[in-house]
């Protein structure tokens, strides 16, 4: 039905998007192993740290890569204060309420963008954009490429963090037994912190990525966050192997049902393959057992 | 589950409580809060209800909207307002309709009882449709701007009116004109393909286009549709490589047409021409801008300004200056505000059934758009019409009809 | 059983002071304000049923919702039916579409996170079919002819909306007051409270939670009938979107879940607030919707059981 040329690039280029949605996802997957929280504001973080290379870029020249050691770091932050200081107070620690004030913080910052920044388009072209690598049938647009090794070293540095170091070691006892690790001394609020932060960071690096291939709106986050659920929920909630495969996987899912059942309907590929995930794997391709 | 300890209220006192906050919003209702002013509009002002999206997905096409409906506004103010009024002034009451429908009904009902005297605005033909059943319940005229549906004139409501082309009269246009166009350069476009959002106007465009491109001898190679927002154009790039299609034609909004332009361009997609309709970038100087390489050449089929009136070009200028990019948002409820302060002036009044009865007389021929006087028949100005611009370097020129050219076309457009 | 009889108390107090309330409103826009309040008050009644009584939080509650209106809508449409027949139709399809998800998600025993990720996963699918097939309008959506009449369920006078938006909502507050005394509403909050132990005690867990979700599926679904009744247009984006499935949820969390009055309290707080956001920051877009955020997240830190914990000294 199609030749191989077209699937080959169509499968490269779905690797390329699947990577971002990886980076996504990896955030999202610490956040969620973690605090056991849907984070509903995701896509509005990520559309403010779209922004943040925006304005890097246009008021100071800084091109995304070199924002790369500026925004992930101001963004870890934002996420840690964001889940100390209101999250966590505010939500009581039930499910239920987190959910909500997520969905509270989602709100205001996407009207505080519109508010601040109107709706119009914004678009930054750097020199990379136009450098093209051709890959026989195929030519990737330079910033793709490095989306994908970038998402491939950071979810070696997730891995190097959460087994070498000691903040790695305590967010997995926090993740795993949080009263016993309350116990034996760590600091359950630090550590939910940290990990929130770590998140949001890693959110950020996706912006930086994403940002010379698409644009930034205020709404621009709304389209990302169904499937970094289904990221995290394929590659099973918790594990980061799982939400790099996962992001890969999606975005090569995404791009063959684009191809065969064009790209309005082949939208349900994705989550015909989340209900599918939910329903017979819950704990998705890499996930650890269910507390 | 924790509890809430901290309110050991007494039971019986916060039920009362309930109830009085039931009755109040009952009281403040029946007493008409926030609406004040009952009946028409005073001598001193004439209001103009704007029913726009300012938040939600089509947050920028209201805004734009917003801008030039206040650009006409403010000019008639500044040259002294309504004469046959002795100088009222217009205002304009903006009703947010968030993008959603329910909204939009609420801020119709709520601006129509706050002595609003018309409409303008919908812009999308969701919002449009439902906005106008309230205003026509209301028996206010609403003037619709953007929505181009065709169900939304001809219902048999009260007040509707479009000056702007519909459906039916954009594609006949454009098919028209492509015809023309082709058969003059030598019948060398065979093949097309068409791109298209999946929503109320793409997919309509596509479907209509799918019809009667076959009746005028072209042959569809490609029919590829997709949601809006959609994030990554690549696939669709590739498609149209390989399907090699003589000319292409995309109908869809701002962001997803600068996305799809730049993939074409990528892509190095073999083509003789790109040809919009109703293309959400293909006449934006935003785009022009940021991506000029991947714009140049492209042709679009789309609500622009008669570029031989000197109202259109002292618009350019003032946008230009304020710089704030020309689309169609823009120039179409400049043009309405314009066409319903006509109706005011002819009216004498902002009583609502006498603008309703200008209106259905009208042949108002001060606005910027490449129409002609009105003539509204079931509320659809007849010689409505798009023009057809394409980008030439820098500009967004206008190439067809002849009569207002700005330039010469180029078509087929070298592979560049 | 006094408290089983204070709430119906206040219920039929409420519904009074509603009946009468077209009788002091001659205002459109009021009128307009009062149904859509009622209309959230029964969708967020839905949601209550499942996610405040039964613990089973939805977070696609739209997919219910959106196929009240849709079927509804192709019912007159396509095949011709009666307003009030294709209704009848619309709401057994959305309590089979509930039936369908429920039998699916409980059988797999997803809880939590998990199944309310599937609802909004299942509300997404049905968006996109509905908006790539022609038969349901594609991407331009279902628009009902305007014909005013009670044969056609439509009415002119929008006071004739709002008694029957009022006897809809009397029906889903009849629903949870039963849920408050019936033991099937006890299994379902044992089940809320700790599914395992519910089932150690022999309550057939399936079937309880199979049940609830077809009576919300079915509730959301006459909310659906109303919509298109109302505003005679629905498109996959008002439907089957986010928008409806977090004013579904929105609703009775903020009002208090698991309580017969939360949606009601809910709603009208919910409504007041985005007016009065409107009223005193409109002008600026986006400042009256942050205003609203931020009043959300103020009433989480004070009244995180929701605004019913105002009214109750316990639980």
């Amino acid at each position: 039905m199609f030749d191989i040329g077209i699937l080959t690039a169509v499968t490269l280029n779905g690797l390329t998007v699947g990577a971002i949605y990886a980076l996504g996802a990896l955030g999202l997957t610490l956040i969620y192993g973690v605090l056991h929280i849907i984070n509903f504001a995701h896509g509005s973080t990520l559309m403010m740290a779209l922004y943040a290379c925006f304005f890097l870029h246009q008021r100071a020249g800084v091109d995304p890569y070199t924002a790369l050691l500026i925004v992930p770091p101001a963004f870890f932050v934002l996420g840690y204060g964001l889940q100390r200081y209101l999250i966590a107070p505010l939500g009581f620690g039930k499910d239920i309420n987190v959910l909500l004030v997520t969905l509270g913080i989602s709100i205001i910052l996407d009207n505080l963008a519109l508010y601040l920044w109107t709706s119009n388009t914004r678009n930054i072209d750097i020199p990379q954009a136009q450098v093209f690598i051709e890959m026989g049938v195929t030519s990737l647009a330079l910033p793709k490429l490095i989306g994908v090794v970038a998402s491939i070293v950071v979810g070696l540095l997730f891995w190097l963090l959460m087994t070498q170091t000691d903040l790695g070691k305590a967010i997995r006892a926090v993740a795993r037994e949080r009263r016993g690790a309350r116990i034996v001394g760590i600091s359950v609020d630090h550590i939910f912190a940290m990990s929130f932060g770590i998140g949001t960071a890693c959110i950020a690096v996706a912006a930086c990525l994403l940002i010379p291939t698409y644009y930034v709106t205020p709404k621009v986050g709304d389209g990302f966050v169904l499937i970094a659920f289904t990221t995290v929920v394929l590659g099973g909630m918790g594990s980061f192997i799982g939400a790099l495969v996962g992001g890969l996987f999606l975005g090569v899912v995404e791009a063959w049902s684009g191809l065969w059942l064009g790209e309005s309907l082949g939208q349900i590929g994705v989550f015909i393959i989340f209900i599918l995930v939910l329903l017979f794997k819950p704990n998705g391709l890499f996930g650890q057992r269910s507390t | 589950m924790s509890e809430d300890k901290r309110n050991p209220t007494s039971v019986n006192q916060p039920r009362r409580r309930l109830l009085q906050v039931v009755g109040a919003t009952g009281a403040a209702s029946a007493l008409g809060f926030p609406s004040v002013s009952f009946g028409q509009a005073s001598t001193r002002t004439v209001k103009i209800g704007m029913i726009q999206p300012m938040t939600g997905m089509f947050a920028y096409n209201g805004a734009q909207g917003m801008v030039g409906a206040k650009l006409a506004a403010d000019e008639i103010n500044a040259a002294g307002g309504i004469r046959s009024m002795g100088g009222a002034k217009i205002e304009l009451v903006i009703g947010d309709s968030q993008s959603k429908p329910e909204a939009a009904v609420s801020e119709v009902d709520k601006l129509s009882e706050q002595g609003i005297s018309c409409f303008v605005g919908g812009y999308a033909s969701g919002l449009a449709l439902t906005a106008t059943q309230a205003s026509a319940r209301n028996k206010v005229p609403f003037l619709v701007d953007g929505a181009v549906s065709d169900q939304i004139t001809g219902r048999g409501l009260y007040g509707v009116f479009r000056l702007a082309p519909g459906f039916k009269q954009i594609t006949d246009v454009a098919l028209q004109n492509l015809s023309t166009i082709n058969d003059a350069t030598g019948k060398q476009v065979k093949t097309v393909a068409l791109v298209f959002e999946d929503g109320a106007f793409g997919s309509g465009l596509a479907k209509t286009l799918a019809g009667e491109l076959p009746k005028r001898g072209f042959e569809i190679v490609e029919s590829i549709g997709f949601p809006t927002p959609t994030r990554d154009f690549t696939n669709i790039g590739l498609k149209l490589r390989s399907s090699k299609p003589d000319l292409i034609i995309p109908s869809c909004y701002l962001n997803e047409y600068v996305l799809l332009a730049r993939s074409i361009h990528q892509n190095k997609v073999p083509k003789k021409a790109i040809y919009s309709v109703i293309g959400g970038g293909a006449s934006n100087m935003k785009f022009v801008r940021e991506f000029n390489a991947a714009a140049q050449g492209i042709m679009d089929c789309n609500h622009w300004i008669d570029p031989r009136k000197a109202r259109s070009q002292r618009l350019v200028s003032t946008l230009d200056a304020a710089k704030v990019d020309l689309t169609y948002e823009v120039l179409l409820n400049y043009s309405n505000v314009l066409l319903a302060i006509d109706a005011i002036e002819k009216a004498g009044s902002g009583d609502r059934e006498k603008i309703n009865q200008a209106l259905l007389n009208s042949t108002f021929d001060g606005h910027v758009m490449p129409y002609g006087p009105t003539k509204f028949v079931n509320g659809q100005n007849e010689g409505a019409r798009p023009i057809n611009t394409q980008i030439q370097g820098m500009k967004v020129e206008v190439v067809f009809p002849a009569e207002y050219a700005t330039a010469k076309m180029i078509f087929p457009v070298p592979l560049g | 059983m006094t408290n089983m009889k204070r709430q119906t108390q206040v219920m039929l107090v409420l519904i009074l002071a509603l009946a009468v309330i077209p009788l002091f409103v001659s205002s459109k826009f009021w009128m307009g304000f009062w149904v859509m309040l009622l209309f959230h008050a029964l969708i967020g009644q839905s949601w209550n049923i499942l996610g405040g009584y039964g613990g089973q939080t939805s977070y696609g509650h739209a997919v219910f919702f959106g196929t009240g209106a849709y079927v509804t809508a192709v019912m007159q449409t396509h095949f011709g039916f009666n307003a009030w027949a294709a209704a009848l139709v619309a709401i057994g399809a959305g309590g089979g579409v509930g039936l369908f998800i429920g039998a699916l998600s409980f059988r797999y025993g997803l809880r939590g996170s998990y199944f309310a990720l599937v609802t909004l996963a299942f509300a997404e699918v049905f968006r996109v079919i509905v908006n790539s097939w022609d038969f349901t309008g594609s991407g331009f959506g279902m628009l009902l002819a305007l014909k005013p009449g009670l044969a056609n369920m439509q009415f002119a006078d929008r006071q004739l909306f709002f008694y029957l938006i009022l006897v809809l909502t009397i029906i889903a507050t009849g629903v949870a007051l039963w849920l408050e005394s019936s033991r099937f509403g006890a299994h379902l909050v044992a089940i809320r409270e700790n599914e395992d132990a519910a089932k150690a005690l022999g309550i057939n867990t399936f079937k309880v939670k199979l049940r609830a979700i077809a009576i919300s599926a079915a509730l959301a679904a006459t909310g659906g009938v109303f919509y298109m009744q109302y505003f005679l247009f629905v498109d996959s984006h008002i439907g089957y979107g986010p928008s409806m499935s977090i004013s579904a949820l929105l609703v009775p969390l903020i009002g208090g879940p698991g309580t017969v009055l939360g949606p009601f309290i809910g709603a009208l707080s919910l409504g007041v607030l985005s007016e009065v956001t409107k009223h005193t920051m409109g002008e600026t877009p986006g400042a009256n919707l942050m205003a609203y955020g931020v009043l959300l997240l103020i009433v989480l830190r004070f009244l995180p059981n929701g605004l019913m914990g105002l009214f109750r000294g316990r639980s």
